[in-house]
């Protein structure tokens, strides 16, 4: 399942699919799930494969045309592998006014991304977000899940490039 | 539980809270949570403890105060003392000086500015109760509002109340509140359900973020109190997915809540029963439309349907469905607790009440606050906001995200409320209000929310999917310095096939950035054409970055 078998996050394969199950049983198995169910694939294997695309299908007995629209038209869904490290961009109105695409172009820069991508090693991924809801901190980012505000390129390289050291 | 058990459970509350000498408020509402809000609560129960004063001294983390850029907040009780920006470094201090005078080099500045403007009815408890403990929501006379309806009033007295406090949908189009439960509560239906929308996806906006972070049980009192009116037994909450705090605060607060028999069956003792299911939106702007909202909990793709029928007639899997917004829902207790008279008090002739607002962009002050309809923009941007940084020059206020359009200085003196906005060619939209100084460029701002429609445009109808790429390719152009005076032209014939033939809001209101744009800032857009110039300096012509000619 999810292409990778094994346990590359350190999580048995098993356990993953378990939640994904847990959560159509909690619907009760119904077609109406599908949003809630790919949000659980999603953060049990990090993104939605079209493996998982076709068992949640059969599961919950829609078309498999149908989970693939589904998933295409939401933004939240990943339908290709992380970097281990992500880093979204705000790009609401408040963070635009305050140089978000500033701090997108150094991120590119520096790794040479663009937003929605994942350099060649998988170690980092780019996204940008509609709004955070965070305006009063505008520009902000999201470093690994964690909400960063009033950012200025030079924080940004610093944070991505201590990533980098952690990690040799 | 019965209403002597909420009185019992008010009692023993207010006990607990009369032995506390101090209390010291943490925000813990997601902006100052990212400025580590966590760890200085932490350090305060700490120190708190290292010195003795647990038994005198209570540490408690409260939702939003409102001061956004002035986070992590403290507020001292008694005194209403203020300090902001807040270190752990400095929490040592501040439990020293609790018996003495405030700590002056850390009082919030902002605070009193954005206190003495603001009226609070949404945002009452916000930054006062703790949103992770329905004690004390119950304790400042939470759920009050639906005992006493589930004990005193009819389903009609309810929306008798509601009808007469004037209030209007807080979402954006200001759709009368009364006449919409009154639709529902109407038809003849078995099933009906009550959904409320909390797809806050204008960009700039985090008003109803903030509300369900700060104060959930109220959002759920309201939708149980509509449930009631409009003999509904189910109900759902569509939070963005974005919103992970509110997510994990709403989740507590429905379990509480169904423990203490305020939701679930035989509420309040009575034989009503309501219950409440999250769901989570996935990142589609268009899910804020009530008919692709519906679809999107069903399962669907978000796309929209035509109207009528409306969905108070036929709405989620075809049975009639009440959807509100967070910030009209937040509403409803202080209505049904006070009356719909004491509410039509405040507030203009036909926008009764107050909104929220989130301020942000280029101005001193950000944050959220709460105002009176009829308040001005420059009250809100030169006084409460406290003006532009940096000695700059005010441009205008952009208000509605890209539903909504930018308001120059000219109109500054107008009285905020639903007409007045429509009548410069915005809206008020969600609340979200991002005021912009002379750096920024109106073509790349009208550009940055064509970007925006053009993306989240579900593709359903034709003006839409369509209109949106050519009105943003026609703007890149502009800014790129390839525009002509045809371009202008024929952004204004897209603007008008967009307003007149898209299915739903998004197709309908996409071009108001572009229209307000054209109608106030003109000269800008022949400087980008005739003269190759920006002269706020953003454009591509400006940097010398690439001109085509």
């Amino acid at each position: 399942m999810a292409s990778e078998t094994g346990t590359s996050s350190g999580q048995p394969v098993d356990r993953r699919l378990k939640m994904v199950e847990a959560t159509m049983r909690r619907y009760g198995n119904e077609p109406s799930a599908l949003i809630e169910t790919l949000h659980t694939v999603q953060e049990a294997f990090g993104y939605i494969d079209e493996e998982i695309m076709k068992y949640v299908a059969a599961v919950l007995n829609v078309p498999l045309s149908k989970v693939y629209g589904v998933a295409t038209f939401y933004h939240f869904f990943n339908l290709k592998p992380q970097g281990k490290h992500t880093c979204v961009v705000c790009t609401g109105t408040a963070c635009y006014i305050k140089g978000a695409q500033n701090l997108i172009e150094t991120i590119g820069h520096e790794t040479g991304v663009k937003p929605g991508e994942t350099t060649a090693d998988r170690s980092l991924s780019l996204l940008t977000a509609r709004c955070l809801g965070s305006c009063g901190l505008a520009p902000a980012v999201v470093f690994d899940g964690d909400v960063a505000g009033r950012l200025t390129p030079p924080d940004v390289l610093q944070r991505i490039r201590g990533w980098k050291e952690h990690a040799s | 539980m019965h209403p002597d058990e909420l009185l019992d459970l008010i009692d023993k509350e207010n006990e607990a809270r009369s032995r506390w000498k101090h209390t010291i408020h943490i925000c813990t509402a997601a902006g100052c949570l990212s400025c580590r809000s966590d760890a200085l609560k932490e350090a305060f129960d700490k120190e708190v403890a290292a010195k003795g004063l647990a038994e005198v001294c209570a540490v408690k983390g409260v939702g939003c105060m409102g001061t956004c850029n002035a986070g992590p907040m403290v507020r001292i009780e008694p005194g209403g003392i203020h300090y902001g920006p807040v270190a752990p470094e400095d929490v040592s201090e501040i439990v020293m000086s609790l018996d003495g005078d405030p700590i002056s080099r850390l009082l919030c500045k902002e605070s009193a500015v954005f206190s003495s403007r603001q009226h609070k009815i949404v945002l009452e408890n916000s930054g006062i109760v703790d949103p992770e403990r329905i004690e004390d929501y119950i304790a400042s006379g939470g759920y009050t509002a639906l005992s006493t309806a589930l004990a005193t009033m009819s389903p009609s007295d309810v929306i008798a109340h509601v009808v007469q406090s004037g209030l209007r949908g807080r979402g954006g189009a200001g759709y009368p509140t009364g006449l919409k439960w009154t639709t529902v509560a109407k038809t003849g239906s078995r099933r009906k359900y009550v959904v409320c929308n909390a797809d806050e996806g204008d960009p700039g906006a985090f008003m109803d973020r903030s509300v369900l972070e700060s104060d959930p049980h109220r959002v759920l009192e309201g939708m149980a109190i509509a449930a009631y009116a409009v003999s509904a037994f189910h109900g759902y909450l569509y939070v963005r997915a974005e919103y992970p705090l509110a997510i994990k605060r709403l989740a507590k607060a429905i379990r509480d809540a169904e423990r203490h028999g305020l939701l679930g069956n035989n509420i309040c003792g009575t034989t009503f029963k309501f219950g409440v299911q999250i769901r989570l939106g996935a990142g589609a702007f268009v899910c804020g439309e009530e008919t692709s909202l519906i679809s999107s909990i069903e399962g669907n793709r978000g796309a929209p349907r035509p109207r009528p029928p409306y969905p108070a007639e036929y709405g989620l899997w075809g049975h009639p469905t009440l959807i509100n917004n967070v910030e009209t829902f937040a509403n409803i207790p202080p209505i049904i607790r006070n009356g719909g008279a004491w509410f039509a008090k405040t507030g203009t002739e036909k926008s009764k009440g107050t909104k929220v607002f989130a301020i942000a962009g280029r101005v001193n002050n950000t944050g959220l606050i709460e105002v009176p309809f009829g308040i001005t923009l420059r009250e809100i941007v030169f006084d409460i906001g406290g003006g532009i940084p940096e000695g700059r020059n005010f441009k205008a206020v952009q208000t509605g995200g890209p539903s909504g359009g930018c308001i120059p200085a000219e109109f500054l003196d107008m009285p905020v409320d639903y007409e007045s906005l429509a009548s410069v060619g915005s809206i008020l939209g969600s609340g979200g209000l991002i005021v912009m100084d002379d750096t920024s460029c109106m073509v790349d701002v009208a550009k940055y929310f064509m970007e925006f429609s053009r993306s989240e445009s579900c593709g359903k109808c034709l003006p839409c999917r369509t209109g949106t790429p050519q009105m943003y390719h026609i703007l890149g152009r502009i800014s790129e310095g390839g525009g002509t005076r045809y371009d202008v032209q024929l952004l204004e014939e897209l603007c008008d096939l967009l307003k007149n033939t898209s299915l739903c809001g998004l197709g309908l209101s996409a071009p108001n950035p572009v229209v307000s744009t054209l109608r106030y800032f003109k000269d800008e857009y022949e400087a980008h054409i005739l003269d190759k110039t920006c002269p706020a300096g953003v454009c591509a012509m400006a940097s010398g970055r690439m001109v085509r000619q």
